[in-house]
């Protein structure tokens, strides 16, 4: 529209703070400062009281600021100003936030010296300043992951109240809130260090992080580790093998990939609280889709060539050392994917679109043609490439840059599911189970919508959710992690996230409810088999 | 074979995509209003800062040229039947060999001294939203804003003006807020909600006049109860009338709207009307002649499309339905369920409100023999399928009462209600008998 240059520019009222919440940020901001002291080298004199300081005033002024912000209205949609706000409107603020985090995923990834790790001798600035805790926990120093595990589950418990107070009306998005809250804090932070702590030998393992998001899971030092710690080692290796595939696919069929995306992972943690009010800002063209669907699976063939690589790299030739040999591994891959190819295709071949299609024929046949590659070329190298060079560039680019840098780092400018949309090789393949096999779906409510478009406004996955609403169709997309936003912020009452039976899941056909006493009885009577 | 499409709403639009389906016959759409279709029921989200403009748009604006519908911007000043023409006010015209009206509708003024001074409009177009962001920016430059007539539109731009924390008058002709539709019950618990919301809503009071200051702008308003009260805003929602006048003369026949048959036909061959523009010769069972209703609009689209492309086809809307919202209590009805003002005898009503939460239901049933007639419910979303498929059936209230669960579409985990309600019906039942 070229007719209202002004619109929205001279709005203002909606996004001031009131004085409680600018109180509150002045307190989380001089806690952060702590931090950043402690990052330029002061070294405080008594860390347990300082780094109390840090963390409790960082937490006390989000959920002061929450607090200041919801308290005085009757529970509803909280989206007032929502574009007109500098930081979640991608103002300035949102640009200067965007920088930070990126920064500190730089330092992170690549320079954690800055942040004071020594790697021989006694840690100094921010990391010493997290030693106690660290100790206390674990027995051991801390390090720069320790300082970020740490960091991340306090954004999780302190947005988490912010969201909860929220959608304090909503009790599907209070439980889901409190399941991520829960398993971050119990899962990926308490229980690893506490592990070590018992059993110094085993290597850390948050067990909700399943391989392929957990990419380094199989590699050797740690399925070494595993072994070597006897039955308790032996059975996390289990667990984290059967958790991809069997846990995963059989939750998935029952409750759709949201068991995992958005109730359960810590990176759909962190975006579904810190990473809330950043959600509008995901892209919902098509042009974004179909990128999203070329990028996401890649990564996803990506890291499957990747695993398939290291392990078999550190396989022997004969069943001496692991039970497995290599060629037995790499037929046992081969003969998996070709079975999940084969049904897929036998029995899911109509509902796939065109382009999915060529893109699994195209990968499948990748992946077959190295494997014979390898066969025929007896070589070192697994593929055509070293698997220590694909473990690498697959760490640098997916595991660091991707999921941290970008993933987080650009929640103010894109939204707040990049790295779970374009990137994760997890959601990838809990996409595939949804789409193609699982009980979920977001119905539509008959002939109620108006096409105003907040479903897909706040839709953080990118999907144009109204475009399935407004012609009657249920929502079946491999993206859609079930955070039930879409739901939320109709006012209409439109969508309904719920699990039912496979037939009639997808309708595709353009046929409203209301309309003309034909088409409504083959409404009817679909609704009748749903029911 | 061109059609010509006057308006870009979702009557127009829909009309234009569904002929596109089925034809390949040239389409125009022609609007004054905007380049491109948005929806009209987001414009509130954009002022609130929900949405931008962007998101208001049900379709990407590579998807006209794709599917060949030819958008035209300007407005149609006058149609000449006999030479198949329009007339815009660029001095263009344009030739159509079968023309589909679908103007919507227009905010109704009813001769107030003053409506027309600056600071004084309704909310329907996008213009209409362009001059609230001049007219009410931030309650600085607006520390009052009254709102006249209580409808949905007039709680929305309630809604909206205390989005900025605008101090609001909310003016209400009825003695509670929208009794002319609600049921008493219902239409109580929102008066309650309005003021939750600070809004200061003056029941049974009418406007009498709108004063301007030196520069003509509003300044105040005074109401039958003889009081004057200063603003700088006045809205009038006092509901919407078809947008027509571009028609006079034309020799195509209109009352209230332009009046059309069961195929959507006018009195002229090869001209249609649709939407909120569009008045039923014979009204359908108890709808209004005239429909402003978002779906309608869409299923008029839909069914004009099927007539233009050789197929004609009766509009036939089936049971009524509708939702809204206010403030943050969601809505929704099926079937008929009359206000106190329409309720004859034949019609019983059974009403249940949650003790605590701002939660109630009204079901309708006849009295004799207790067919299930309609449902509201207000915070409570229902299952549109499943109620429209117990009203086809007649379903008695009592199964109606007792399967309520079946048609419930609220997310899970949320409290449900079905027992208490049951409860409250068997023991009136049981005392009325």
């Amino acid at each position: 529209m070229n007719t209202h240059p002004s619109m929205s520019l001279a709005a203002g009222p909606p996004k001031t703070l009131n004085l409680p919440q600018k109180l509150a940020v002045f307190l989380g901001f001089s806690s952060l400062f702590i931090l950043v002291l402690a990052t330029f080298g002061i070294d405080f004199p008594n860390k347990t009281l300082w780094l109390t300081t840090a963390l409790g005033g960082i937490f006390l002024g989000i959920v002061w600021f929450s607090y200041a912000a919801y308290r005085k209205d009757p529970a509803g949609i909280k989206n007032n100003g929502v574009w007109f706000k500098s930081v979640s409107g991608r103002g300035f603020w949102a640009w200067g936030l965007g920088l930070a985090i990126t920064g500190f995923y730089i330092v992170l990834y690549f320079f954690p010296e800055y942040l004071g790790l020594v790697r021989e001798g006694p840690n100094r600035g921010l990391i010493a300043l997290f030693d106690p805790l660290s100790y206390f926990l674990s027995g051991n120093p801390a390090s720069q992951w320790f300082v970020y595990g740490t960091l991340y589950t306090l954004a999780i418990a302190a947005f988490g109240i912010k969201f909860l107070w929220k959608y304090r009306h909503n009790r599907y998005q209070t439980l889901r809130t409190l399941s991520v809250m829960f398993f971050q804090t119990a899962f990926a932070f308490i229980i690893p260090e506490l592990m070590a702590r018992l059993h110094g030998d085993l290597p850390y393992y948050d067990l909700k992080n399943i391989w392929p998001l957990n990419y380094y899971n199989f590699e050797s030092y740690r399925v070494n580790a595993f072994i070597d710690a006897g039955d308790l080692g032996l059975g996390m290796l289990l667990f984290g093998i059967i958790s991809i595939l069997i846990i995963t696919p059989l939750l998935t069929y029952f409750y759709g990939k949201r068991w995992y995306c958005s109730w359960v992972c810590g990176c759909g943690g962190l975006a579904e609280t810190a990473g809330d009010p950043f959600r509008h800002l995901s892209d919902k063209s098509t042009f974004a889709w179909r990128v999203e669907r070329w990028v996401v699976h890649s990564v996803l063939v990506f890291v499957v060539l990747m695993t398939t690589a290291v392990i078999y790299s550190y396989l022997g030739p004969d069943n001496s050392t692991y039970w497995l040999s290599k060629s037995q591994f790499l037929i046992g891959v081969g003969g998996l994917l070709t079975l999940v190819f084969a049904w897929v295709m036998i029995y899911r071949r109509k509902e796939l679109k065109m382009d999915a299609r060529y893109g699994a024929i195209g990968y499948m046949a990748i992946i077959l043609g190295l494997i014979a590659f390898h066969y025929l070329s007896d070589s070192r190298h697994v593929f055509l490439f070293s698997s220590e060079s694909l473990r690498k560039s697959y760490s640098f680019l997916i595991g660091s840059v991707f999921s941290g840098v970008i993933g987080t780092g650009f929640y103010p400018i894109f939204g707040n599911r990049v790295w779970c949309r374009f990137g994760c090789p997890m959601a990838a393949i809990l996409g595939l189970q949804q789409r193609l096999f699982s009980r979920f779906r977001i119905t539509t409510n008959g002939g109620q919508c108006i096409s105003c478009g907040n479903c897909s406004a706040y839709c953080e996955m990118g999907i144009d959710v109204r475009a399935y609403a407004q012609k009657g169709a249920n929502v079946v997309r491999a993206s859609c992690v079930g955070c039930g936003i879409c739901s939320a912020v109709c006012p209409r009452g439109v969508l309904k996230l719920e699990n039912g039976p496979l037939p009639g899941r997808i309708n595709p056909k353009e046929i409203l409810l209301g309309n003309d006493v034909d088409l409504m009885e083959l409404v009817n009577a679909d609704s009748e088999r749903l029911a | 074979m061109h059609i010509v499409i006057i308006g870009n709403g979702i009557s127009g639009i829909t009309a234009a995509r569904h002929i596109r389906k089925q034809t390949d016959h040239r389409i125009t759409v022609i609007s004054a209003e905007s380049d491109y279709f948005f929806s009209r029921t987001a414009l509130m989200y954009i002022y609130m800062g929900h949405m931008t403009f962007e998101h208001t748009k049900p379709y990407e604006d590579h998807f006209w040229a794709k599917n060949r519908i030819g958008l035209k911007r300007g407005y149609v000043k006058g149609v000449l039947p006999e030479k198949k023409t329009l007339l815009l006010d660029s001095g263009d015209s344009l030739s159509y060999d079968k023309l589909i009206i679908a103007t919507g509708s227009q905010p109704n003024k009813f001769g107030w001294p003053g409506q027309e001074l600056e600071g004084v409009q309704g909310l329907y177009s996008l213009q209409d939203l362009q001059a609230l962001e001049e007219n009410a920016p931030d309650n600085r430059r607006c520390s009052r804003a009254v709102i006249v007539g209580g409808g949905l539109i007039g709680i929305e731009l309630a809604e909206m003006l205390r989005s900025r924390e605008i101090p609001v008058t909310f003016l209400v002709r009825e003695s509670s807020f929208w009794n002319g539709v609600l049921p008493p019950g219902e239409s109580r618990m929102i008066n309650e909600h309005i003021r939750e919301h600070h809004v200061d809503l003056r029941l049974g009071t009418n406007l009498m006049e709108i004063l301007p200051d030196d520069q003509g702008r509003a300044r105040a308003v005074v109401t039958d109860q003889g009081e004057t009260i200063e603003c700088q805003l006045v809205g009038l929602t006092a509901g919407v009338r078809p947008n027509i006048g571009f028609l006079r003369g034309s020799g195509i026949e209109t009352d209230k709207g332009v009046l059309v048959d069961r195929y959507l036909g006018t009195n002229l061959p090869d001209v249609y009307a649709i939407g909120d523009c569009a008045q039923q010769r014979t009204p359908l069972g108890n709808r209004r002649a005239v429909e402003a209703v978002w779906y309608t609009g869409r299923m008029m689209g839909e069914t004009v499309a099927r007539t233009v492309c050789g197929n004609p086809t009766p509009y036939n809307p089936g049971h009524w339905f509708n939702s809204a919202k206010f403030f943050d209590i969601e809505y929704q009805t099926y079937g008929w369920v009359s206000s106190e003002l329409h309720k004859d005898e034949t019609e019983m009503q059974f009403h249940w409100r949650h003790p605590s939460e701002k939660i109630c239901l009204t079901l309708a049933y006849e009295r004799e023999g207790g067919t299930f007639l309609g449902i509201n419910t207000f915070g409570i979303r229902m299952r549109h399928a499943v109620l429209d498929r117990w009203l086809s059936e007649k379903l008695p209230v009592e199964e109606v009462v007792s399967r309520l669960g079946e048609a419930n579409f609220d997310p899970e985990f949320y409290a449900r209600h079905e027992t208490m309600v049951e409860q409250k019906f068997q023991t009136q039942m049981n005392n009325a008998s």
